[in-house]
């Protein structure tokens, strides 16, 4: 069992601030973390190679800071990991950064087959739930998206069986491997790696592979020159014109002041009191 | 990564020749089980703008399984401003599947070549939206707010929340075509339902039978939509937040929701200390809500929030801090303490209700 | 198989980065244990640093430590409820480098000094907490983690480990700490514009103030308040004995939110983005609370040891001074190929003894108790003070000397004559 997990370095966003006046993003300080999504992808990973066996091997595409990422993937007990980083990959959209994923793991797959690949459901900063996708349609994987469980893998006839979350439902799907899931958050808890695995991944001398290794020719089909995707203009969200109409009365009380809001409420919009009088009856 | 203000916007792309003749304005018209999902009714309300703008037509794409019900959808859509649909039937789309799904959706931009192509942001739309987008190396804006035509390159500008929703950023694709995008469920407004139009349909064949088609749906377990929060379409929402404090003080929110019959939601944190199911957070990564009323209590408005509930025709707000953010925004305030302003609430709603029983 | 070292350094604070640090300089073969998601994480955010210290360690420290900003300015606010009295002292040779005090940011600081700790060599593995010491009878032979396979040896382990030293404890070595003999302090940051900063504090790029306060914002306990800038935030924050509050029944957060609102106090932070809320406790027990810091294969360093001098607010640079010096211990005696035995390690209380370190500690013995046991410094005399400057100022129409009498019955009435003798006499032998 050979699974391929991407997981992207990305800015903790609950710690990202905007400076008030220049309406830049304030990034010092800002620790960057795995993307919380992606753990869930690595745990599932973990535990297939738990029950049968074989290799988990980690890709991110990012600057050279992103290694601290793949060491944390060594460290939960991850076997390998792979930063692709290269100047041509940077302003990468979607689209690009999936194609630099595919052309590596499809290097990857040259050494080893690869079974299953793995991403997240989406990330935290770009948020857009598409590279994984991406993924699947360039290699011509089987795409599992919003895995919630796996529920058995059968190696000798290459088939897996999955539930996927739907709207309004989940599927329970069959399909062959090699497929390429995103899988849903909840789904399970990240483990506390050993101590060995502290040290192996503390030791490990990372694979840093360049666009050439990564197996892409074409410098034009990745970074910001493979992206369809132009960003325009980056700004606040605009405030709203009027501010809240504020209830007061004179002595403040919860009381005065719920029935005060009733009135004011009801009077401008009668609508909500009809709305409110047909649930009641 | 998008790196503000460091990276000013390219110079302009022309256009690639090649895409000269992609015309029109297309929203996929998401249905699984014999229902459509409401987000795209309200994407053809939006995806009218855009096409009227543009001056082209706006079509419906339908895909499902062959028969009445399907078909029907066109009639739908064409009530909620779609000119014509393209209209797909064959039985390997009964169930949802990426693989017959991308296959006939990119034939059938290949083949009718729009120029901008609208897709709800849910489980669906989004697995579809990318491969699709993949296979015909097209860009794709994700989770969009907002919709315009850039008037000097009549290209689509796409906005969306960026860096965790602090910031928007528009996004177009300039080369390349059709633009594509996706956008949540109650984003765009619901348009007026307008049972007299009516307009063509364009039957397209898939060309894929069952055999050749790898995934296999076994089974499908519908949700007990009892017991599942519906916050999404729900008409009033009673919303709680840290203001709260305890776990134990939320159900002062519990008891005025009762009384009003409406959904509970929450902000963040509420939801990460566990004190309600996540499909409750309200917001930027929980759901994006229009009810009738919103009231919050104990909630900041802190952008994240405040870019799921906005839209709200009336927000009430309640919080301690005279300067709290969410009073900005909401449209009534009041300054107190919710742990009594609640109760209070719930109080003078039932009185109100009550009364309107016996008149009515 | 277990593995096996030189030397464990357990905990990345300043301490354990100094020691490590010298010991893979050194030529040990070191392992760093680091609880904190990474070195600094778990520690409370912005601080000041006293250049002296880290500069015998890493002469170069100012080409790439992250360092906000520079001191030139130090303030000393008396505060009554809505008047501070105070002293400035600010010189243009601060100004000139080599800076002598840096604000920093201790998440980036001690991130960056652990890098340092890295290229010199030392395993340092993080999320990874110690439970207890393993021992050989009485001889420190290794520790035990927290993980799976979790236990390591070595020949020295240097306990760098915080304020509260469970390790130390745990293992007998020294007995609980007194809650008389700990700080709980609370700090804030407030994120402003960095122009902001600079425009409220009269200062140029990199410069920086501290306000150091004393008075009633401590509500009569032995504590006090302090300030500094950073870069693009302002580090705010109380400390006050945990005996104090545990009679007091008021709570940190309550003290800091007041001390927030004071009016000299709220304009500084006006419009601030307020990111980050951390209590922390704080040694202060002085002299006669520093604990056995040696043993057999043992050694402790920085606030595990209570080396913090209350007074001025040094606690990094004696941690760094410590470290260094334990590490310095470790590598003579490595070098001289003898054992680390409680006997042979003494050598490391020597020259602490011999050190500013100890040298302090023993100048501002008796300042703890002092304080305690007088409540008035922290609330009569700044309302008195207060009053005074007060009555002084305004101009009403009575003459200077009038003014002169009702100040000093003020404080006859407040204080006899004899109390504030003795207090004089008090404040003297603290600073002795
Ligand atoms: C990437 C990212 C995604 C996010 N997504 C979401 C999201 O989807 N939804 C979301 O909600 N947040 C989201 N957040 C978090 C968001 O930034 C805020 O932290 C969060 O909305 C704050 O929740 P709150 O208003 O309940 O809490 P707080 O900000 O702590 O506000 C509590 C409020 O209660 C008031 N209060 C206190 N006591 C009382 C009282 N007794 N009576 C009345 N009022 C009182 C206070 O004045 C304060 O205004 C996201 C953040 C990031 C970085
Ligand atoms: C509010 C406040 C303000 C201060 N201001 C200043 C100032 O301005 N200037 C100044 O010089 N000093 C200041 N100090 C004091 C200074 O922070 C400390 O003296 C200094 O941090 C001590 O360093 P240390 O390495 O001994 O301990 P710490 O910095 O506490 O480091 C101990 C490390 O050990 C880790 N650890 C603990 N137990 C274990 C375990 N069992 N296993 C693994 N790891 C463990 C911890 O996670 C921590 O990272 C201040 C302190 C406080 C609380
Ligand atoms: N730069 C990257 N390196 C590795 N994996 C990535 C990268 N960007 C995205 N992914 C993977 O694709 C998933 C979806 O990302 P996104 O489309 O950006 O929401 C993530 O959860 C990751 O598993």
């Amino acid at each position: 069992m050979h699974s391929v997990v991407c997981i992207k370095q990305v800015p903790d966003s609950a710690q990202i601030r905007v400076h008030p006046v220049t309406n830049t993003i304030m990034r010092q300080g800002v620790p960057a973390i795995i993307n919380p999504y992606d753990l869930f992808a690595l745990e599932q990973a973990l535990r297939l190679k738990d029950r049968f066996g074989g290799t988990v091997t980690v890709v991110t595409m990012g600057p050279p800071q992103a290694e601290v990422a793949l060491r944390k993937a060594l460290s939960f007990g991850a076997d390998e990991a792979i930063l692709v980083s290269d100047r041509a990959f940077a302003g990468a959209d979607t689209l690009a950064t999936s194609c630099a994923l595919a052309s590596t793991i499809r290097q990857i797959r040259k050494n080893m087959p690869v079974d299953i690949v793995f991403t997240g459901k989406q990330t935290i900063d770009g948020d857009t739930a598409q590279v994984g996708p991406g993924i699947a349609r360039r290699l011509d994987l089987q795409l599992l998206t919003y895995v919630s469980r796996i529920l058995e893998v059968d190696h000798g006839a290459r088939q897996i069986r999955v539930e996927r979350r739907a709207e309004g439902g989940v599927q329970v799907l069959r399909t062959a491997l090699p497929c390429l899931i995103t899988m849903l958050e909840g789904t399970n808890e990240m483990r506390f790696g050993t101590m060995a695995d502290m040290f192996r991944a503390a030791r490990a001398e990372l694979k840093v592979w360049d666009r050439l290794a990564a197996g892409i020719e074409d410098p034009s089909l990745v970074g910001l020159k493979g992206s369809p995707t132009v960003v325009g203009k980056v700004f606040a969200p605009k405030p709203r014109a009027l501010r809240a109409e504020m209830i007061e009365t004179a002595t403040q009380e919860p009381k005065d002041l719920a029935v005060t809001l009733l009135a004011k409420l009801f009077t401008q919009h009668p609508r909500i009191e009809r709305e409110l009088a047909r649930r009641a009856v | 990564m998008i790196e503000p203000a460091k990276k000013p916007a390219r110079r302009k792309v022309e256009l690639d020749p090649r895409f000269a003749s992609y015309k029109g304005v297309w929203v996929f018209i998401e249905n699984e089980r014999g229902a459509v999902h409401p987000v795209s009714w309200e994407l053809l309300g939006e995806g009218r703008k855009l096409a009227d703008v543009l001056g082209v037509e706006l079509a419906g794409v339908v895909m499902g399984p062959p028969g009445e019900a399907t078909r029907g959808f066109c009639a739908e859509a064409f009530h909620h401003g779609a000119d014509f649909c393209y209209l797909v039937q064959d039985e390997v789309l009964r169930d949802y599947r990426n693989e017959p799904y991308t296959k006939g959706l990119t034939d059938l931009v290949n083949a009718c070549q729009p120029e901008i192509l609208l897709l709800g942001a849910t489980t669906l739309g989004r697995d579809l939206a990318g491969s699709v987008a993949t296979t015909l190396a097209t860009g794709l804006t994700a989770d969009c707010t907002e919709l315009a035509i850039d008037p000097e390159s009549r290209c689509l500008a796409a906005t969306r929340p960026t860096f965790g929703g602090s910031l928007l950023c528009t996004i177009m694709t300039q080369r390349h075509r059709p633009q594509m995008a996706t956008v949540r469920p109650r984003v765009m407004a619901m348009p007026d339902r307008d049972s007299s139009r009516s307009g063509r349909i364009v039957e397209h064949p898939l060309g894929m039978v069952e055999s050749s088609i790898v995934t296999k749906v076994l089974e499908y377990l519908p949700d007990n939509r009892q017991d599942q929060p519906q916050l999404v379409y729900a008409d009033i929402i009673v919303a709680g937040g840290r203001g709260l404090k305890k776990p134990e003080n939320f159900h002062r929110v519990w008891d005025l929701a009762r009384v009003l019959g409406a959904e509970v939601g929450a902000s963040r944190p509420v939801v990460q200390a566990g004190w309600v199911e996540l499909d409750r957070q309200v917001g930027q990564s929980g759901k994006t809500v229009r009810p009738k009323l919103y009231i919050a209590a104990g909630i900041s408005g802190a952008v994240q929030h405040r870019v799921g509930m906005q839209d709200s025709d009336v927000i009430i707000a309640i919080n301690n801090d005279p300067n709290a953010p969410i009073f900005d925004f909401a449209h009534y305030g009041i300054v107190g303490n919710a742990m009594q302003i609640l109760p209070a609430l719930t109080e003078a709603f039932r009185a109100h209700l009550a009364q309107a029983r016996k008149v009515g | 198989m277990a593995e096996k070292f030189d030397a464990i350094v357990v905990g990345a604070g300043p301490a354990g980065n100094a020691a490590a640090y010298t010991l893979a300089k050194g030529g040990l073969k070191v392992l760093q244990l680091e609880r904190g998601e990474y070195p600094g994480s778990k520690n409370v955010q912005g601080a000041i640093l006293y250049s002296d210290a880290l500069e015998r360690i890493i002469a170069n420290f100012r080409d790439d430590a992250p360092l906000e900003r520079h001191l030139i300015e130090q303030r000393v606010w008396i505060l009554d409820d809505e008047s501070y009295v105070g002293t400035t002292y600010r010189s243009a040779q601060f100004n000139q480098p080599p800076y002598n005090r840096y604000t920093i940011i201790r998440a980036h600081f001690d991130k960056w000094f652990s890098s340092r700790v890295q290229q010199a060599g030392a395993l340092v593995i993080c999320e990874t907490t110690v439970n207890e010491l393993l021992l050989d009878g009485k001889r420190v032979v290794g520790v035990r983690t927290d993980r799976q396979g979790g236990d390591i040896y070595a020949d020295v382990v240097i306990l760098a480990d915080g304020v509260n030293s469970l390790l130390a404890r745990k293992a007998g070595f020294h007995p609980e700490i007194k809650s008389k003999d700990v700080a709980l302090a609370v700090k804030e940051i407030h994120f402003l514009p960095q122009e902001t900063i600079e425009s409220r504090f009269n200062i140029g790029e990199d410069e920086g103030v501290v306000i150091e306060m004393a008075g009633k914002i401590s509500q009569g306990m032995m504590g006090t308040g302090f300030l500094y800038t950073n870069k693009e935030s302002i580090t705010l924050g109380i400390g006050c004995m945990l005996s104090d509050f545990k009679c007091q029944r008021t709570t940190p957060y309550a003290l800091l939110e007041k001390m927030k609102a004071h009016p000299a106090i709220r304009p500084l932070i006006e419009g601030g983005e307020m990111k980050e809320y951390a209590a922390h406790l704080i040694p202060e027990g002085g002299y006669d609370a520093v604990p056995p810091i040696y043993g057999e294969g043992w050694l402790i360093a920085g606030d595990a040891g209570m080396f913090v001098n209350g007074l001025h607010r040094e606690g990094s640079n004696l941690a760094m001074t410590t470290g260094q010096t334990a590490a310095r211990t470790v590598l003579d005696l490595a070098a001289a190929g003898k054992p680390f035995s409680a006997k042979n390690l003494a050598r490391y209380r020597e020259r602490l003894d011999d050190s500013f370190v100890m040298k302090d500690l023993k100048k501002y013995r008796r300042a703890p108790e002092i304080f305690h046991d007088n409540s008035q410094f922290f609330t009569t005399y700044p309302e008195l003070l207060n009053r005074a400057a007060h009555t002084l100022i305004r101009v009403d129409g009575v003459d200077k000397k009038t003014k002169e009498r009702e100040i000093r019955r003020n404080f006859v009435a407040r204080r006899s004559a004899w109390g504030l003798i003795g207090d004089a006499f008090k404040m003297w032998r603290a600073f002795e």
